[in-house]
């Protein structure tokens, strides 16, 4: 065994000696392995992305109330009856006599988006007084709040980047009222900072909307106090609604866009990681064709075909390791981070996200660059071990 | 037969397949060659020198017959076993010298070293006295492009001295090599030949190389038609 190790060690040490001699096939392959990386972590970042801003929009002990049979704010309204009846509800909390109850209401704007000049769905939101101690993770991170009962909003630090008009002081048109923005916010990098936010009440009849919300997010007593709330809602006979935890109905917001991305980076990802693997295949058959001779000598001295097929394994291996590695570094410092927007296709609006480039798909990425070059170095290695030596050392 | 008789071919047949066709090289060859001796083989390009020479080394197997090396039956070994066979019985030396053209000379001695168990002084220290036999100590740390054709041929020839095989085979030697250098490598097989106990056997084009053997053989159409004695 130790001896078979040695050969191994020996033949691999005299590949590695050899690329200098064949650098151009050899760096061709690493590029095309770390352009293939490089594009699979960035795709697959968006993916990360936008569930890491879903997760961040979440809060375990923060429910949220929908119409029963309606699977998205888009699709639900509860009345101003159904509100005052979900704050009466065991299990919600209160800050000085008030239930924590922020009914809200969702509607669809266009706005011309920064990158492209085109108009995108950008979701805007009605609120009440109480938002603010249920969505405890937003901040106003530039100028104030608006103030209840004027024309005039708050915009997420991503729409604000995302889409022209919407700086602080300016003011937008929409519909048949003109807006004027007061202030901008975060949430931590959550779904909010895609949003446009104003008073539910100066927003219902610019809409006509009546009285009538989409939603309410309550923050409960405790992340335990969920399943004492949903029963009392979800048996209440005046109530028609649904209760879902507010991470649970995120990830299931998330999970459409999510796997579109995924499988999409995917399928982007293993086209181009077939043309890399081609380069591998032809880096590694080229070695073995300029090297036949170097191998038939070695095998003609006593070395095994075992210690030949692991070396030129080993040798496709290292060249993988550095193209992916160098992909997946590329990708980081070129997209962890970066913001974009994307259309949510259950609120059918702009959802925007920072590329999320995590350690996880830095080793997926690695991990693929390795499969390409354990299969780009299989193949030749197995046609040197198979080499006839008598004709190798002749015709070599 | 002689006791002391260290390769034994008997009823050899070699042939190769073309396609449909057969290609009989060798035809029920028998050869023995002494311990100590100094063989050349003669003959025209595709006579079957080298395949004789291959089959010897166990590079390649015969069709029919069998091939005995000091006792042991190497036409029915497989292939593992054939390479450990090879390393630890055979020295060969190319007509190219097939050195790896990335390590020093030392490193292309010591190859095939690195298939025993001896430690890195060991090789060392056995690496040094095979370059010294051939005359090459002081070029030990040279890469193969930094040597002359007969030096690299020395090296070729110290890389099939190093694990003290007694049997040592030579694919036209000197065949890439001018007159005056090809006589110092046949000098230095005669030396391995005479002062050092070395079976040898070289296939050779060249009659005036030939003459430094103890025998030569002639292969003419995969048969030894003729034997004369050197």
């Amino acid at each position: 065994m130790l001896n078979w190790i040695s050969q191994v060690v020996a033949l691999t040490g005299f590949n590695l000696r050899t690329i200098p001699q064949r650098m151009g096939s050899a760096f061709a392959s690493m590029v095309g392995i770390a352009g293939v990386v490089a594009v699979f972590v960035a795709v697959l970042s968006i993916g990360h992305g936008i569930s890491r801003t879903m997760r961040q929009t979440g809060s375990a002990d923060v429910a949220l109330v929908l119409r029963a049979g309606a699977d998205s704010e888009m699709t639900s309204i509860l009345v101003r009856d159904d509100v005052k009846l979900i704050g009466e509800a065991p299990g919600v909390a209160r800050a000085d006599g008030v239930a924590l109850v922020s009914p809200e209401l969702f509607v669809v704007i266009n706005l011309p988006k920064r990158s492209t000049g085109t108009d995108a769905n950008v979701p805007f939101r009605g609120v009440e007084k109480p938002v603010l101690g249920v969505r405890s993770n937003v901040k106003i991170v530039d100028g104030r709040m608006f103030e209840w009962g004027k024309n005039e909003v708050i915009v997420g630090r991503g729409a604000l980047i995302e889409f022209t008009g919407l700086e602080r002081g300016k003011t937008i048109k929409i519909g048949q009222n003109e807006w004027t923005i007061a202030g901008v916010f975060e949430s931590n990098g959550g779904l909010e900072e895609s949003e446009i936010w104003t008073d539910a009440a100066v927003l219902q009849p610019a809409y006509h909307r009546g009285s009538s919300y989409q939603a309410a997010l309550v923050r409960l007593a405790s992340a335990g106090s969920y399943d004492e709330f949903k029963d009392a809602l979800t048996t209440d006979p005046r109530l028609n609604v649904k209760v879902q935890r507010m991470t649970e109905y995120y990830a299931e917001q998330s999970r459409t866009l999510h796997l579109l991305i995924t499988v999409l980076g995917t399928l982007v990802a293993g086209l181009m990681g077939l043309g890399a693997l081609f380069g591998a295949l032809n880096t590694m058959y080229t070695a073995v064709a300029g090297r036949a001779r170097e191998i038939a000598t070695l095998k003609a001295l006593g070395f095994r075909s075992s210690p030949v097929v692991i070396s030129i394994i080993t040798e496709s291996l290292l060249l993988a390791t550095i193209g992916g590695t160098v992909g997946a570094l590329l990708a980081w410092a070129a997209f962890d981070g970066y913001r974009a927007a994307t259309l949510n296709w259950q609120s059918f609006s702009q959802v925007t996200f920072a590329f999320d480039v995590n350690t996880r798909l830095l080793v997926e990425g690695i991990v693929c660059s390795l499969l390409i070059g354990v299969i780009g170095g299989l193949f030749p290695a197995i046609r040197a071990a198979r080499l006839p030596v008598s004709v190798a050392l002749r015709e070599g | 037969m002689s006791n002391d008789t260290l390769v034994r071919l008997g009823g050899v047949e070699k042939t190769f397949r073309r396609g449909s066709e057969e290609i009989h090289v060798l035809h029920e060859l028998s050869l023995e060659i002494p311990n100590g001796e100094f063989l050349a083989l003669m003959g025209p390009s595709g006579s079957g020198k080298s395949t004789l020479l291959n089959l010897i080394a166990g590079l390649d197997k015969p069709t029919r017959g069998t091939i005995e090396i000091g006792g042991e039956r190497i036409d029915q070994m497989a292939g593992r076993a054939l390479a450990g066979w090879r390393a630890r019985h055979v020295g060969l030396v190319f007509q190219f010298y097939n050195l790896l053209p990335v390590l020093s000379a030392e490193k292309n001695v010591e190859l095939p070293l690195l298939l025993t168990s001896l430690s890195n002084a060991e090789r060392k220290r056995h690496v040094a006295n095979a370059l010294e036999i051939v005359g090459l100590s002081h070029r030990a740390k040279h890469t193969p492009r930094t040597l002359s054709g007969g030096e690299q041929q020395r090296v070729g020839i110290a890389r099939a001295i190093v694990s003290d095989s007694t049997l040592v085979l030579a694919d036209e030697p000197t065949g890439d090599l001018d007159r005056k250098t090809g006589d110092g490598i046949l000098d230095l097989l005669q030396a391995l030949n005479r002062e050092h106990g070395k079976t040898i056997v070289m296939v050779t084009h060249d009659a005036h190389a030939a003459k430094r053997s103890n025998r030569v053989l002639y292969l003419l159409d995969g048969q030894l038609s003729t034997e004369l004695a050197a």
